[in-house]
């Protein structure tokens, strides 16, 4: 109970909410890394995702590869990319490199798996007709199995998104910042308020970024998709 | 309009690396050629070729050997995506876009040949009015809100878009159920004959090859070719023991089929308006062999009969006193679907009428078993 409103109380004090290691900078960082985090990897793993879906070459190479990166820890990561990008520059190689190729290498595996899945999933007669139409294979990709994919990749950026934002919190423990600081000092001054309120506020940006991406999944579907899933739905549960 | 393009196959094979005996979808040594404007159906048991053939002149299939022209044009050479643009393609599960109009979906190939949108929209909405739907009611819509036969009377106007001379059909109505099948099958053929392209049409179905085609292929499994003839040809003298099981027993019954309503010389129907005098309707029906007289109104549209018996007893013409009615045809009926019209019905004629309704004379049972005489007497 004393945690409850240990956490309430140091939730609700301005005190910890301005300031250039209070809540609102804090957030700031958190949101502004992972974001970056997430950038990266979806340079990654978008181009080559929809690559491996539209061609179905390499199809086992790239599942086998993003299974690799979701059985490696974010810690071992960190320990193992540290010592070198440390040796490189002692300042950002100690306190941010580590944790961001730790969070790419996190972010990977979903975002990959559901575009090539997404895209390899679009109805093969649908794509044979668009190319027996005369689409270039570029045209293909961009007009037919884009958009109807989109649903799967969106997935799979939400369920980035939302692992990178829980584990960046790692990136305090090795002097990042970010919301993870809340647990690394409220750790270390046994302030339990401050540790639980730090993780209530990375389970609230996380919940944030889930529903964002819901109703963005809801904005862009085309009105035709939406009454086929509606159907698909309703046909499911007759 | 543009001109239809003759499709020449010469010597074209297909094999499939690693596959033995059977080979299915390989095609040996097709050679045949489809005139400008004609409808050549290729016919045949699952795995003969024929979607291998058909896929093959718009390149999604590269032959092994052998050339197919569409024109003089040798398909291998030149762009295969201008070679694509240039030639309709129409599926069986139709492969519209769920994610585009109806709209969008028609204008697919003008908008890839970079036609001007107002342009693309014009000729989108005038091709969902040859084919039967209403651009008001339709062009906004998504494929998902229309039903199986609208759909795939969209893929038509699709293929139709950048007027082709060219039409590929792989199955287009095998996902249909067999009414509206037959629908759209009467449909394709009265756009056919205004639009006159070169349509190849695949099928397993021999009724719709015998129907569809001015010219069929049956393809044995192997990929040979069995027989290439007209539809009549095929079922009056079938080249082997395989097309003859293929094309059925039943090859008097199908020639039917290959008769339309039109062919005929039909007999004249004693017809009569109400208000006509009796009297002299008495006599017109008497010198008629036939007992029965055709009320009509003023339009000349069938109302009813009135068989000799009725009419004897009768002190004016009205229109409540007709009755039994006949099946109605039209010129483009078949004397197979006439046939089977009248025995359910249980008559001995119909009555043919114009697109305005208009009574243009009688078919009778008789005249059909004339037919059938005629029919099996060239037959083999």
């Amino acid at each position: 109970m004393q945690l409850v409103t240990d956490t309430i109380a140091w939730l609700l004090d301005p005190a910890n909410w301005g300031g250039n290691q209070g809540i609102v900078t804090r957030l700031l960082e958190h949101a502004v890394f992972s974001g970056i985090s997430i950038a990266i990897a979806m340079a990654i793993a978008v181009p080559a995702g929809i690559w491996i879906g539209h061609t179905g070459r390499f199809a086992a190479l790239g599942t086998n590869v993003a299974n690799l990166g979701r059985a490696l820890p974010s810690l071992a990561i960190i320990g193992l990319v540290l010592p070198i990008t440390a040796a490189i520059d002692p300042q950002l190689g100690f306190k941010v490199y580590p944790t961001l190729v730790a969070m790419v290498v996190l972010a990977v595996p979903p975002i990959l798996v559901n575009c090539q899945a997404g895209i390899a999933g679009v109805d093969r007669d649908l794509v044979e007709a668009a190319r027996a139409m005369g689409m270039t294979e570029r045209q293909i990709v961009r007009g037919i199995e884009l958009p109807l994919a989109m649903a799967p990749i969106l997935a799979g950026l939400r369920s980035a998104s939302v692992q990178v934002i829980a584990t960046a919190t790692l990136g305090a423990f090795f002097g990042g910042g970010g919301l993870g600081r809340f647990l690394v000092e409220g750790i270390a001054q046994r302030d339990d308020g401050m540790t639980f309120g730090g993780v209530v506020l990375v389970a609230a940006l996380a919940l944030t970024v889930e529903g964002a991406f819901i109703v963005l999944q809801r904005v862009i579907r085309s009105p035709g998709l939406a009454r086929m899933e509606g159907a698909r739905a309703a046909a499911g549960a007759a | 309009m543009s001109t239809a393009e003759r499709v020449v196959f010469q010597h074209v094979t297909k094999r499939y690396p690693g596959t033995g005996k059977g080979n299915p979808g390989a095609v040996e040594d097709l050679s045949l050629e489809v005139p400008a404007g004609k409808v050549c159906v290729l016919v045949g048991p699952s795995g003969c070729g024929k979607t291998t053939s058909l896929k093959m002149v718009n390149r999604l299939i590269e032959p092994t050997s052998g050339r197919i022209l569409i024109g003089d044009r040798d398909v291998m050479q030149g762009d295969v995506i201008a070679l694509r643009r240039g030639i309709g393609y129409v599926i069986q599960q139709v492969g519209l876009f769920p994610h585009q109009t109806i709209r969008e979906n028609v204008a697919t190939v003008p908008r890839l040949l970079g036609w001007e949108e107002a342009r693309r929209r014009d000729r989108a909405d005038e091709l969902l009015a040859l084919v039967g739907l209403d651009p008001a009611r339709y062009a906004e819509r998504y494929p998902s809100a229309l039903s199986g036969g609208e759909r795939q009377r969209v893929g038509v106007a699709r293929a139709l878009a950048a007027d082709p001379p060219v039409l590929l059909m792989d199955e287009p109505f095998g996902a249909v159920d067999p009414i509206v099948r037959e629908r759209l099958q009467n449909e394709l053929l009265r756009l056919q004959e205004q639009l006159a392209k070169t349509i190849l049409f695949v099928t397993h179905d021999i009724d719709e090859a015998i129907k569809m085609g001015d010219l069929v292929a049956v393809l044995q499994t192997g990929g040979h070719l069995a027989q290439f003839g007209t539809p009549d040809e095929i079922l009056a003298n079938p080249a082997s023991e395989f097309v003859a099981r293929f094309v059925g027993a039943d090859r008097g019954l199908k020639r039917l089929a290959l008769v339309r309503v039109r062919d005929l010389e039909l007999r004249p129907a004693p017809t009569a308006r109400p208000g006509d005098d009796v009297a002299a309707a008495r006599k017109r029906a008497a010198a008629d062999p036939f007992p029965y007289l055709l009320l009509v109104d003023d339009a000349n549209r069938p109302i009813g009969w009135i068989d000799d018996r009725r009419l004897q007893s009768l002190d004016s013409l009205t229109a409540d006193v007709a009755e039994s009615e006949s099946p109605l045809f039209d010129r483009h009926t078949t004397l197979k679907d006439a046939l089977s019209m009248l025995l359910e019905a249980g008559v001995q004629a119909g009555i043919v009428v114009n697109d305005a309704g208009a009574v243009q004379g009688l078919v009778t049972v008789e005249m059909i078993l004339e037919r059938t005489r005629a029919a099996a007497e060239d037959g083999p």
